[in-house]
């Protein structure tokens, strides 16, 4: 692992920070199971490369597009496989997922938004929630890398997460009456003011935080478990024992998280639409 | 260096805040359940959601020093 970062080289520190790094970074290579040791096939990073009115725009195919890409292949293929076993009482993997959007439309969708608005976004929800988690559990496969540990793929999850929240808003309420939302009715005129722009400043940060939480779970456990390797590097092989057996601990620990921040991100989406749709009562 | 030594120091501060914070959630939600146990459901959703909302706010903090410390 170590002649990623052995190039640059200078200490063994140098080539672990290097090592980390070039795990959980985008890049424009992919490693692919060979017989060679350490193999990868290397992507054109110039495939799509542009300027666009003086901002430098490289949207070439990395390795990170091609995860969301599997990720979204799996996704059709599970969806295509598993139409033909829907009836009255599935079994099988079916069944699982069956529990899930089950999950997603009692637990998430009904409890914020109520029964009557609940099957408009269900959909969206559960695709979020599964792309999301496949995203995440690609990441802990050998040979799979992390596409939601880029903050790009976050933001332009968060992104869509934003529009649909005012979309929804603007759709309940009429374009003017979400603006006039953000004074609700019963507040003191000299409050106002200052409620419209802690409410806007609400708008663009809520789906901020869903970015970076989403980014900052998943790049920290993968730093975590890569560190922890390096520290072999680092220290000799005599402590490799205690550091294996901490990193399956963290490898079971990611797991839990992946399904945990799916869920987070599309429990919270589900609770700002709730907010402007149904409203609180 | 300056700046290494200092994300060092600002991501251990930032684990101290949310992990108490995220104790004090572990706690009343160990109080809620030994009261009602059959409110364990709910309560056990509450408190996941909450210990994820918290740890959002620490890994703020984290990402902040780690930019700190790759610049």
């Amino acid at each position: 692992m170590l002649e990623h970062g052995a190039h640059a080289a200078g200490n063994v520190g140098e080539q672990v920070k290097n090592m980390i790094l070039h795990h959980i970074i985008n890049g424009w290579e992919i490693e692919v199971p060979s017989s060679h040791w350490g193999s990868s096939v290397e992507l054109d990073s110039h495939l799509w490369h542009f300027q666009l009115a003086g901002i430098d725009v490289n949207m070439s195919i990395s390795k990170h597009v091609i995860m969301m890409f599997v990720a979204a292949g799996l996704l059709l293929l599970m969806a295509l496989l598993l139409r033909r076993k829907i009836a009255l009482v599935p079994r099988g993997f079916l069944s699982m997922i069956e529990g899930f959007v089950l999950f997603i439309r009692d637990e998430i969708a009904v409890a914020t938004m109520g029964k009557h608005h609940a099957p408009s976004y269900t959909p969206f929800l559960c695709t979020t929630f599964f792309f999301i988690l496949t995203c995440n559990l690609l990441g802990l496969i050998p040979y799979g890398s992390t596409a939601t540990g880029n903050i790009s793929v976050t933001a332009g999850l968060a992104f869509v997460a934003f529009l649909a929240i005012q979309f929804a808003g603007m759709r309940q309420m009429g374009v003017f009456g979400y603006f006039r939302h953000l004074v609700p009715p019963g507040v003191p005129w000299w409050l106002a003011p200052v409620m419209i722009v802690v409410e806007i400043l609400g708008i663009f940060a809520k789906p901020f935080a869903l970015c970076v939480r989403l980014f900052a779970n998943m790049t920290a456990g993968h730093v975590v478990i890569l560190s922890l390797i390096g520290l072999i590097f680092v220290m000799g092989l005599a402590i490799s024992p205690v550091t294996v057996g901490f990193g399956v601990f963290m490898y079971i620990l990611e797991i839990f998280v992946a399904f945990l921040q799916a869920y987070i991100f599309t429990m919270l989406t589900s609770l700002f639409i709730g907010l402007l749709v149904a409203g609180e009562h | 260096m300056l700046a290494h030594l200092a994300a060092g120091i600002g991501a251990g501060l930032a684990v101290i805040g949310g992990a108490y914070g995220i104790g004090r959630i572990a706690e009343g939600a160990m109080h809620g359940t030994a009261r009602q146990p059959s409110a364990s459901g709910d309560i056990r959703t509450s408190m996941i959601i909450a210990a994820a909302l918290i740890e959002g706010v620490t890994l703020f903090a984290e990402v902040v020093c780690i930019l700190m410390a790759l610049k």
